[in-house]
Formats: C-alpha cells, structure tokens, sequence
C-alpha cells in the first residue's frame, strides 16, 4: 500500500465523511456498509485463540509485523462491528508500534460512537482496541525498541 | 372501592404512563419505546417519590435506635415486611427475609440449607432454560459436597418435559430449584406439579420467582414451595432489594449466611448466639430505603389491580406474536402455552446485537444477547436472541413501532 497518510490524517478524513450524514440512520447504514465489505477474514485465523470476547459478539483479530509495521486482519459475527472494525484496521494498519500506541482515537468520539467503546459489555470493540494495542505493544518489546526485562 | 375481581375494570394506560415520569424521555430524538422490562421496570413517580421522602424526612438506621427518626424508619421496613407477606400469601412474616435481590436469596439457599444438608452423591435438579443465577451457586456447593447437578430438558417449543423430570427424580434428589417463568423464553413452568412430584420424591423445592412476580398471582402456601426468591425493582421497585421467602421450620434449622450485626442476639468471644427469624438472615445494615420503598411499588400493582395488568400484558404479548410472526426470516424462541409478557426471537442471517443497535437508534429499547441463559442458547443453537418484554404502560401503538423498527432493520441487515 502507498498510503503515507498518518493516523491523525486518517481519523480527519473519517470525520469529514461523517460530517456529510444528516442522520444518525445514515451513519449507521454507512457503518453496515462498511462492515459488508470487509474482507472476510480466511477460516483458518478464526480460532479462539484470535477471539476478542465481548458479551454478545465475537471478533476475531490477527495481525502481523512486516517491516517495522504492524498490519491488522480482523472479522466479526456482527456487521456494525465489523463496520467498527474496518474503520479501525484503516486507522491504525499499517503504521509504527509508537504510532499505534501514542494514539487514543478520538476520531471515535467525533463521529458519535463512543457508546459502542463504553463498558457495557455489548461489544467487544473496546476489547478490540486494547487487544491492537497490545499486539503492537508486544511487537515493541520483541523487536528490542525497549528492554524485555521491564 | 369494590375488590377489583368483582368488576371487569379495564385499564386506562394513558393515565398510567403519566405516573412513570421517565416515559417522557426521547431517545435518539425519538419518544423512548421501553420493551426492557424482564431485566428491569420503570418506576413510576409515587416511587421515586418515597425514595426522596424517606432521605428527607426519616433516614435513621433501624431495629435499636431509640429516637423518633429511628423508630419511624424501622415502622416503615418492617411495614414492607407484611406488605410483601400479603403479596406472595405467606403464612408467617418472619418467613420474608430481605435481600438485595433474587440472586442473592438464591445463593443464601445454596450457602445454608445446601451446605449443611447435601452429602456425596446427592442431586440437585434444576432445568435447561434456568438464568445463571440459578444454576451457579448449586455449581459451587455441588463441586464442594460432590453432589450432583441433574438437568430438566425441555421441547423445542420451550417448555420443559415432565416425564423426564420425573425419571430423574429418584431417592438420591434433595433439592429442585426451577424457574417460574423463563427470562429469556417466556414459559411459566408448572411449578405446583413439579413441587408435588419433588415432595412425593423426598425433595425440597426452591422456586426462581423474579420473572414471575410482576406477572401472575403468587401464593407460596398453595404452591407449597419450600424457597421462593424475587427482585422488587422487576416489580416497578427500586434496584438493590429483593426477597427470599422460606418455610419457617426450614429457615429455623438453617445456619446464618452471613455474621454481624443485627443477626446476633449475644456475642462473647466464645460463643455467639444467634437472633430469632427473620434478623438471623439480615446480617448488617440493610438497604433500609429501597425495602422501604418496595412497599410503595407493591401498593402501586395492588392499586392498579395485578389481574388487570397481567391481562393487559398478555393482550400485547399476544399482538406481538402475531405481528412477529409474519416478518420473513424470523423466529420466535419459545412458543409455550403458557407464557409470561416475554417474546424472544431471531431472524435468519441477522445478528441479535445488530439489531439492537438499529433499534436503540429508534428509540427502542430491547435486549439481546444470550440472556444469562447461555445453556439454553447452546440448546436451540443460537449466540443469543433480540427480546422485548412487556410491562402494564407499553402500548400496541409501541409495538407497531418496535414491528416499522425491525422491518427497516432487516432490510438494512440483510
């Protein structure tokens, strides 16, 4: 991908194009349309050891350490959190660990969804920010940017 | 005022949904469409009220103090005591111990009586379709004792098979704890032969009420059950309070669940001799002002008249099922005979949790998920349902909406 965009630029374009939606109808059915055209993930990643939990939908998550970036893969049984999940994969895939971590996403309260990050247990969204962010935390750590013993 | 079962009294439910202040609410811009009410009701304003009076006027912690604030907050919990009697029909008021909910009286079941009287071997029956809260706790005290937990399982419509309940009732069975009416499939179950068949059989029987009491008519002396637990806020009551009924004679020989004080009548450092019935259960300072406000919620149901309500919640439940039913794609779990205000569903290739999202966004408050009945689900093979549950202010113009909701919902879905 030649994407160079950064992640703040990138939550900047989501947010203008939510900016278009009068309603929140439409944002929701551009959030589902987005979760229909997310490239499903293969059956072989779908395991439960890639299961971020939530109470009532399941996402599973892979990622990847290519060049010194980290690259997200992920699906969901539900389509607006799959809808979720692609905007966050187009967030946060494909840049530096310290990009992902030193980032809080706020694109996510801008664009009014910050009832589906809250802790009700009714998605695994939030699980699934915390679980990217430890893949990119851990590709860190492995890859001696800061000491192994801490 | 005549007894409300001499007149065939219909129900005005504009007047009724102005009593529940909360009805006024928009949600997403919308008027708010409440259908969540097997996980809890609303509460109408002569509750809310007794809430603020009792902090304003009387707040006092009760049973010893001396003082006037004292002794008019322990009149009022204790009041609620005889109003809850009155209301299941128990013989004696010490028979009503307070608790923060069903949960809790579940567990202070399993914690005394099921500690002190299972042995190895025993058996403890309880059913497919029972809420987590009932099937934990007699977990944890089976895995301890090395009982065993035995499963009713029940029917595709959702109602559970009698005869194979009775083969596994045998010598060795010590306790059933069943469900009255499911949460997540709506079916009464028939408790008053399942007790039968369990006494006959030797066994005890504790009875899940908390989907059942703000539904049908309650008489724990006609039941005969042995244990029966309910939450006062499914009961238009405040959260934090709820009740476990006991035979007197069984509670006697019970151990106290929990020590401290209030449930002491003399404590030396060698021996502590317990308080008489109900206070040997109320360990501690109890939730004095939701107990108190409980009798508030119980004289609202009284004064409204439960039989009217529970007509009414079945004329929804009813135009409800029908109008469900002609969705394409959809699928009612639980299609018992007998069955509480509860309607469960799912619909082909669309995920419950998506559709509660779509929902919401109208203002429509449903739930979905697998309930805290996730055996039942792995039953029927499903990650969970959308469920809508009916309370005495919803209306036939709400579940109109709720139907516009679902059609708009789906062809966005799917």
């Amino acid at each position: 991908m030649s994407d160079q965009k950064t992640i703040p630029e990138i939550q900047q374009e989501i947010v203008e194009e939510f900016s278009l939606f009068d309603s929140w109808d439409d944002k929701y059915e551009y959030i589902i349309d987005l979760g229909k055209k997310l490239e499903p993930l293969e059956d072989k990643y779908k395991l439960d050891e890639n299961k971020v939990k939530g109470c009532q939908s399941t996402v599973w998550l892979v990622s990847d350490y290519r060049d010194g970036k980290v690259y997200f893969k992920a699906d969901s049984d539900a389509v607006i959190v799959k809808g979720l999940i692609s905007m966050l994969i187009r967030v946060l895939s494909g840049h530096t660990p310290d990009e992902i971590l030193n980032d809080r996403l706020e694109f996510i309260g801008q664009i009014g969804m910050t009832s589906h990050l809250a802790q009700t247990r009714s998605n695994g969204l939030l699980s699934m920010v915390k679980q990217m962010k430890q893949f990119a935390l851990a590709y860190k750590i492995k890859n001696g940017s800061i000491p192994q013993s801490i | 005022m005549m007894p409300s079962a001499t007149i065939n009294k219909t129900l005005d439910i504009a007047a009724i949904r102005e009593q529940f202040p909360v009805l006024n609410r928009k949600v997403k811009g919308r008027p708010l469409v409440y259908f969540d009410n097997a996980a809890t009701s609303q509460k109408p304003q002569v509750v809310i009220d007794a809430l603020v009076h009792y902090y304003t006027y009387y707040n006092a912690n009760i049973h010893r103090g001396i003082h006037t604030l004292a002794e008019e907050a322990t009149a009022a919990f204790e009041a609620t005591r005889d109003t809850v009697r009155e209301f299941i029909h128990a013989a004696h008021r010490e028979e009503i111990i307070f608790t923060r909910g069903t949960t809790e009286s579940i567990n202070l079941v399993a914690y005394t009586w099921a500690r002190k009287n299972l042995r190895a071997g025993d058996e403890v029956i309880v059913s497919t379709m029972e809420h987590h809260s009932n099937i934990v706790p007699w977990q944890i005290v089976c895995e301890e004792k090395q009982a065993v937990l035995k499963v009713i399982p029940i029917s595709d419509e959702g109602e559970l098979l009698m005869d194979e309940f009775k083969k596994l009732l045998s010598a060795k069975t010590k306790l059933v704890s069943i469900v009255h009416a499911s949460n997540a499939l709506g079916t009464i179950n028939p408790v008053e032969e399942i007790i039968r068949l369990a006494h006959a059989a030797g066994a005890l029987v504790m009875v899940d009420g908390a989907q059942s009491t703000v539904h049908l008519d309650i008489d724990v002396q006609a039941m005969d059950c042995d244990f029966f637990a309910f939450s006062a806020h499914k009961l238009y009551g405040p959260t934090g309070a709820g009740v476990l009924y006991g035979k007197k004679h069984l509670l006697e020989a019970m151990p106290p669940f929990m020590g401290g004080g209030e449930m002491i009548k003399e404590v030396t450092f060698a021996k502590t001799t317990y308080n008489e019935l109900p206070y040997k259960f109320e360990a501690g300072t109890p939730n004095i002002a939701d107990v108190i406000v409980f009798k508030t919620a119980l004289d609202f149901i009284r004064d409204t008249g439960k039989e009217e309500i529970h007509r009414h919640e079945q004329e929804l439940l009813w135009y409800a099922t029908g109008k469900l039913q002609q969705l394409p794609g959809l699928r009612i779990i639980g299609r018992a005979k007998d069955k509480v205000s509860v309607i469960s569903f799912v619909v082909n290739g669309v995920h419950p949790q998506d559709l509660g999202i779509l929902l919401d966004n109208r203002g429509i408050a449903v739930r979905t998920g697998h309930h805290c009945a996730e055996p039942l689900m792995q039953c029927y093979g499903i990650p969970g349902t959308t469920r809508a549950s009916f309370a005495v202010y919803n209306t036939r113009e709400e579940v109109d909406e709720l139907i516009a909701g679902l059609e708009k919902a789906i062809k966005i879905l799917s």
